[in-house]
Parts: C-alpha cells; sequence; structure tokens
C-alpha cells in the first residue's frame, strides 16, 4: 500500500542545503539573497519524471506512464494522478496532491475560535457544515460546555447536516456521471442539489462556505416561513431521486461502467483507514451516527444502507439511499424544530456570540435592539460585546479529538488549545485525504477508463484533501 | 473525571487578578455558578475575578487534586497582547502558565484501566515493560491519551492492533503539534486509533520528540493508511518518521524550505488598505494571549 510519489527519497545534502535555506528565509528565493546567491531547487533535482522516464527507456518496453492531471476535467479538481500504463492497463497508479493547499489550519491558529469556523468551513467546500459541526463540537467539549447546548440547536445541527449530507452526495453521483459522460446525470443532480442549497441559503444567507454553525450554537434562529420550506422541498427532491434513480440503477451503461469496478475489500478499507459510503460497500454497517452518536442522532429514526459489492455501483447506490435515509431525518427535525422552541446559543454570556443577527436597512447585520442596547443604555453590554468580538473566549488547555459522520467518511477535528483566545493547534482528519490512498489499489490492474469511475466514487474533494 | 484536573489550589492562591479559569474542568464553568447574570461588570473590571476565584476553591473537585504533576509548557507574559509596545494596561508583569491536564493515577475508569491492564500483560512478551513503553496516561474530556515513549512505539502499536481485547484496527492519521517552549520534547505526534471492533472506542497516542532530534519510528507498517499522514506530518512539521516507505513532501511543493505548522515559522501576509487605514497582515495584530 505504499502511495508515494515516484521520487526516490531526497539525498541527505539536498535536504541539509534545503534547511540551510529554511533558516535563511523561511520564504526563500524572494529577497535579493535568494536565487542569484543560493541554490535554486527545482523538481528535477530529485528526479521525479526525468527519472521515471530514463527507467522507463532502460526497461526497453512499451511502457507509458500519463500524467493525468492536475488538470484534467475528470479528476475531480486538482487531483493529479500518475498512471503508468501498459496498453489499456494500468499497472500502477499514484496521486499526486497538494495543487490546492491553502494553510487552512495555518490560518487558523491566528485568529480566535469563533472565527476559525470561517476557514475551516471552506476546507471541503461541498460539506462545509460538517466540519463547522466537527469543529464547533470540538470547541465546546474543549469548552466542557456540550452538555448546555441548546436542544434546538442540536436539532438545526443535525437538520444542517443532513441537508448538505444529499447536497454532497448529489454532487457525489452527479460529476461521477458526467465524468463517464452522462450529462444528465449532472444536470439532474445539480438541479436537485439546488433545491438544497436555497433551503440552505435561506437559513445560513449563503449557499456554500456559511460559517453558520458556531462554538456554543448556531449564529441565528431559522427565518419564519423555514420549516414550510423544508417541508416542500422533502417530496420534490424525493421526485428528483427517483428520477435519478429510474435513470441510472439498471442503466446498462452505468452497470456496465460501475460494477465490479474500483473494488476494495472490507480488510483493503480497514487497512487504509477508509470509512464513509466505501466502508460502507462493503458489508459493514459502520456509521458514526449510530455507534458514537452527537447531536442527538440516536434518537432520530434512521437507517445504515449497507451493500456488499464492495465496488463503485454499490457506492452510487449507498450514496442515493442515504440521501432518502437523510430526507427522512429532516423531516423528523422540522417537526421537532416546530416543537421545540428555545435559544440558538448557550446561556452563557462569556461565550455566546452577543448579537443574532437581523435583516435592516442596509442588509444584514447584528439586530437593532442589539445596537441599542449596547450603544444607548449600557456601557458594559458594550464592553462586552467589544471584548469577545475581538478578543474572543478563552478556552482551557488542553486537547480533543471530533469526529463526525461527513458524507464521505470520517471527518476528525483534533484541537489544541493552549488556554488562549485561539486555537494552538487545530488539525482536520478529512475523510478524502485519507481515502485517496486507496487509488492504487483500486486502480492498478484495471483499465484506464475505469480510473476514472475509481476516483469519482471515492468522490474526493480537493478542497478538503489539501486543506 | 475529576481526579486528573490540574491547578488545584496552588493555583488558585495565584495573585493574577485577571487569570481565566482556563485549567479548570470546565463542566465547572464559572459563569453558570457565579453570577450568570453579572457577565458585563466582569468585563467591566477584571479584579472581580478574585472573588470568583475564592468561591471557586469551596468547590469539591477543587480538593480532589492528585499529587500528579500538570504538565507546564509554555509560560504566558502580559496580557492583552501588548509586546510591542511600552506597557500601558498594568498587566505587563503577568506570568500565567500553560497548563495541561496531568497524568491520571491508576486505576483509570472504565475500559480505559483494561487498556491499561492488556497492554502491561502483553508488552512483556515483546521484552518491553509497560513503564518504560509507557510514560504517562491522561484522561481528560472523556479521552485517553497514551504518551508512549518513541522506542517503543511500534511494540505498542502492534499489540493495540492485534490484542483481542484492544483490536484498534483503524488508525485515523497523525497530526503533530510543535510547542517550541517545551524543552527537550518540542515536536508532539498525535496519533488517534479507532476500534470498530468494540463499537468505535478511541485511544489517542502521543509520542514526543525532541527538535533536535525529530525522528519517530513510522506506523506504516502496522497502519498503512497512516502513510499519507506521516507525510503531511513530515512536511508540516518536519517530523522524520523512520521506515516510513517514502517520505516525501506531500502538500508542499517539492523544494519548499521549512515547515509550514511549525510555531517558528511565520504566516506571512502583506497589509492590505481597508477604507484608508492599513490592516498588517493577520499575525502582526494584536493576539490577546
Amino acid at each position: 500500500m505504499s502511495d508515494q510519489t515516484i521520487s526516490p527519497d531526497p539525498t541527505e545534502p539536498v535536504r541539509t542545503a534545503q534547511r540551510q535555506a529554511a533558516e535563511l528565509d523561511p520564504y526563500g528565493l524572494t529577497d535579493a539573497e535568494g536565487p542569484a546567491s543560493g541554490r535554486v531547487f527545482n523538481v528535477s533535482d530529485y528526479g521525479d519524471w526525468d527519472d521515471v522516464a530514463e527507467e522507463a527507456a532502460a526497461l526497453g518496453e512499451e511502457r507509458i506512464v500519463v500524467n493525468m492531471g492536475p488538470q484534467h476535467p475528470s479528476t475531480h479538481g486538482v487531483l493529479r494522478l500518475i498512471l503508468e500504463i501498459d496498453g489499456e492497463t494500468v499497472t500502477e497508479a499514484r496521486a499526486g496532491i497538494g495543487y490546492l493547499h491553502t494553510g487552512i489550519e495555518k490560518n487558523m491558529e491566528y485568529r480566535t475560535w469563533t472565527q476559525g469556523v470561517t476557514f475551516c468551513t471552506r476546507m471541503d467546500y461541498l460539506t462545509p457544515l460538517f466540519q463547522e459541526a466537527a469543529f464547533c463540537m470540538g470547541v465546546e467539549r474543549l469548552l466542557g460546555i456540550t452538555d448546555q447546548i441548546p436542544e434546538r440547536v442540536n436539532i438545526i445541527r443535525v437538520l444542517m447536516m443532513e441537508l448538505t449530507r444529499i447536497s454532497s452526495h448529489l454532487v457525489a453521483v452527479a460529476t461521477g456521471g458526467m465524468e463517464m459522460g452522462a450529462t444528465t446525470v449532472m444536470t439532474v443532480g445539480f438541479r436537485e442539489r439546488e433545491k438544497i442549497l436555497s433551503v440552505i441559503e435561506m437559513i445560513t444567507g449563503l449557499r456554500m462556505n456559511n460559517a453558520y454553525i458556531r462554538p456554543g450554537g448556531v449564529i441565528q434562529d431559522l427565518p419564519p416561513g423555514a420549516i414550510d420550506r423544508i417541508r416542500d422541498m422533502i417530496p420534490s427532491v424525493r421526485k428528483g431521486l427517483r428520477e435519478l434513480e429510474a435513470l441510472l440503477n439498471e442503466n446498462p451503461v452505468l452497470k456496465g461502467r460501475m460494477v465490479d469496478v474500483g473494488y476494495l475489500d472490507l480488510t483493503g478499507c480497514i487497512a487504509l483507514g477508509v470509512t464513509g459510503p466505501i466502508l460502507r460497500a462493503t458489508g459493514l454497517p459502520y456509521d458514526l451516527r449510530k455507534v458514537a452518536p452527537y447531536c442527538g442522532y440516536e434518537t432520530y429514526d434512521f437507517d445504515v444502507v449497507t451493500r456488499d459489492t464492495c465496488d463503485a455501483y454499490g457506492r452510487y447506490r449507498i450514496r442515493i439511499d442515504e440521501c432518502y435515509e437523510s430526507l427522512s431525518i429532516i423531516s423528523q427535525a422540522a417537526d421537532r424544530l416546530q416543537s421545540t422552541p428555545g435559544p440558538v446559543m448557550v446561556e452563557d454570556k462569556k461565550i455566546a456570540w452577543p448579537a443574532q443577527l437581523a435583516i435592516g436597512a442596509d442588509g444584514m447585520g447584528n439586530s437593532l435592539d442589539h445596537i441599542r442596547h449596547i450603544m444607548n443604555n449600557s456601557m458594559e453590554a458594550l464592553i462586552h460585546h467589544f471584548k469577545l468580538v475581538t478578543e474572543g473566549f478563552r478556552v482551557p488547555a488542553g486537547q480533543v479529538y471530533q469526529p463526525v459522520e461527513s458524507p464521505k467518511g470520517e471527518l476528525g477535528a483534533h484541537l489544541v488549545s493552549d488556554g488562549g483566545t485561539r486555537p494552538y493547534r487545530a488539525h482536520f482528519r478529512d475523510p478524502s485525504f485519507n481515502n485517496l490512498q486507496a487509488v492504487a489499489a483500486m486502480c492498478e490492474g484495471g483499465q484506464v477508463a475505469d480510473v476514472v469511475v475509481a476516483v469519482a466514487s471515492i468522490d474526493p474533494v480537493m478542497g478538503g484533501v489539501d486543506r | 473525571m475529576s481526579a486528573e484536573i490540574p491547578g488545584g489550589e496552588s493555583e488558585r492562591g495565584r495573585p493574577d487578578a485577571d487569570r481565566e479559569p482556563d485549567d479548570r474542568p470546565s463542566d465547572n464553568h464559572p459563569a453558570e455558578q457565579v453570577r450568570p447574570d453579572a457577565h458585563v461588570a466582569q468585563e467591566a473590571a477584571p479584579t472581580t475575578r478574585e472573588a470568583q476565584d475564592a468561591a471557586l476553591v469551596d468547590q469539591p473537585t477543587a480538593v480532589a487534586t492528585t499529587e500528579a504533576e500538570p504538565e507546564v509548557v509554555d509560560l504566558r507574559r502580559g496580557a492583552f497582547g501588548a509586546h510591542d509596545t511600552g506597557d500601558t494596561s498594568g498587566y505587563g508583569g503577568l506570568r500565567r502558565p500553560v497548563v495541561f491536564p496531568a497524568p491520571a493515577q491508576r486505576p483509570l475508569d472504565g475500559w480505559w484501566e483494561g487498556v491499561a491492564q492488556v497492554l502491561s500483560t502483553v508488552l512483556p512478551e515483546d521484552d518491553v515493560t509497560f513503564d518504560a513503553a509507557i510514560e504517562k496516561i491522561v484522561t481528560d474530556r472523556g479521552e485517553m491519551t497514551l504518551y508512549v515513549r518513541r522506542e517503543y512505539l511500534l511494540p505498542v502499536a502492534r499489540r493495540l492492533r492485534d490484542e483481542p481485547e484492544l483490536r484498534f484496527e483503524v488508525c485515523s492519521g497523525v497530526s503533530g503539534v510543535h510547542y517550541p517552549n517545551d524543552i527537550g520534547r518540542e515536536l508532539h505526534a498525535v496519533y488517534h486509533l479507532l476500534s470498530i471492533t468494540h463499537g468505535a472506542r478511541r485511544v489517542r497516542l502521543e509520542v514526543v520528540c525532541p527538535d533536535a532530534d525529530p525522528h519517530i519510528p513510522s506506523v506504516v507498517s502496522v497502519w498503512p493508511g497512516n502513510d499519507w499522514h506521516e507525510r503531511e506530518t513530515w512536511d508540516m512539521f518536519g517530523i522524520r518518521f523512520d521506515g516510513h516507505p517514502s517520505l516525501t513532501r506531500i502538500l508542499m511543493p517539492d523544494d519548499w524550505p521549512g515547515h509550514p505548522q511549525r510555531k517558528d515559522y511565520p504566516l506571512g501576509g502583506i497589509p492590505v488598505e481597508y477604507k484608508g487605514a492599513e490592516i498588517p497582515p493577520p499575525d502582526e495584530r494584536r493576539s490577546y494571549s
């Protein structure tokens, strides 16, 4: 299972020089004494591509190494696949990642815990609310306020996560179809996703990158009419899902492309730490919502969908069936929301965001009642607001690992606090990052065309992989 | 979980008027016990915390402190982030240690004790004693952390994976944490293990290495899925995982100098203009810590 790049280990002298360069200037090669006087490093120093070509030439065989991506329409974003092919057969597959690394985790160390939400929501941009939920539940456990989270907050979080799960699964199916050349699958999938996103937009104000779930609660309650809108959406999306199923489930072309493709059995999944639909397609009903419930998932009535085919087709069917389960959870959550009024933030004023948002004449902002209170009535409230917003709250020192079941598998937030107002370290164990390691196991020995299907069945999102 | 709470009377006695109760068990957060509606006045007058601290000494948890020393990893100076200019806040002399939870005392709660017992039974079969391999056990916030000495990481990892009573068959990856002021223990590698067999039990392994000798054995032979995670931790922290099949950079470009997630690596950035004012880059703004 060695998913390394093809390059040999960098030689020690190069590393030493590299270290020295780092000591001079961590950014390297930008100032005056950069490239002119120092050693210039480039990929060929390590032998990456040249070595491969040389090795191929030395063997004297008809061996072709294809560099698929990072700019390739079928690789789910900027994923680079390095395929060694013999005729139509892939003999070696390696994934190269890092093209979308944006240093989100580093950036989070320089913002308050609340601002961290705005960063982590952008990791896997198709499942923003899962990163937010994992991060916020982690912060709440660090603060020790998990059991003070109001009931309504947990219901809203479940509702938002399940909405996001459907939209993520729909994109997985839609783009997977598009990558196989079935554009109708794409248009239907995105059409249905748009219905979900319009609900999410109504509730959070944004379609993606919502920053809606905050440490201690959510940033605002559901707007009036939201529950009716959700109730209207459910049958409509169910109809769309049925349309997708009618189009795909027994489609001979689709089955020809997907059945027994991208095979990864239970042993392989466990060894590689693969979770989510890929693991459930091996027949193991492992779903964190059931085995380690959070946000009150144990009180909802839903099933863990499994298949025993271990292939891309099974994963596709699991995704569609999970959408139905999510719709059921959403409908249960909507019922509960109607009968569970209450605050959407913890009561602890040292943690709770001071203001609720409201729509004013100039757009959305802090509610006018709050503004009036801090500007007219209470100097202390103004100070409190100012301190909490600029300085943030302190989080007791320690560390937690908070996993949630994202549509793609186990998403874990490892948060370390040193007692300050900012995360000392925030690391996200993104399921796509881990699951992409299975590309080699799924693709080697198969056909080139199957690589696209196998990768699509992993459903990687490079924003989450590279962070 | 009150047994391993750090702090206790010795810290409560410190004359830090503005000190936040940051190492106290957080389920006893002061705001819910002490004047839940008086937060506003508290913010305005930090000295009222003294009364708050005094009130908290009466808590039963405060006296339940064990002899175990909490881990001090850093010392925080001052307040309000005014490090660059003259101190006008009056808090410049403040010294607050950054204290991590203290080791737990055996016996531990619930299945944690079982894990420790099984390990101490089976490790001698590998000619490793439990005390040699496990530096300490911290149980905090419902999670168990085994601090494993790096020499013994592989036997401990194999046993954790293979013993029927343990069966941590999945490793959710490794991430690094850099404590530059924890001399001799600057780099921490943190592994999160999962046992599906035993109903999603989780255990955290923490392995420490000094910055001068950043070597930790690779666990890819035990959990192949840790391959990329170790590459990422090498990339971001410079921890070398010995025995890894190909420890190369994974997120940063191959020729990148330095390891960006280390604390001595600057965030970077440029000042930006906003409505006529110049906003400094994030790492030059006030940090309030």
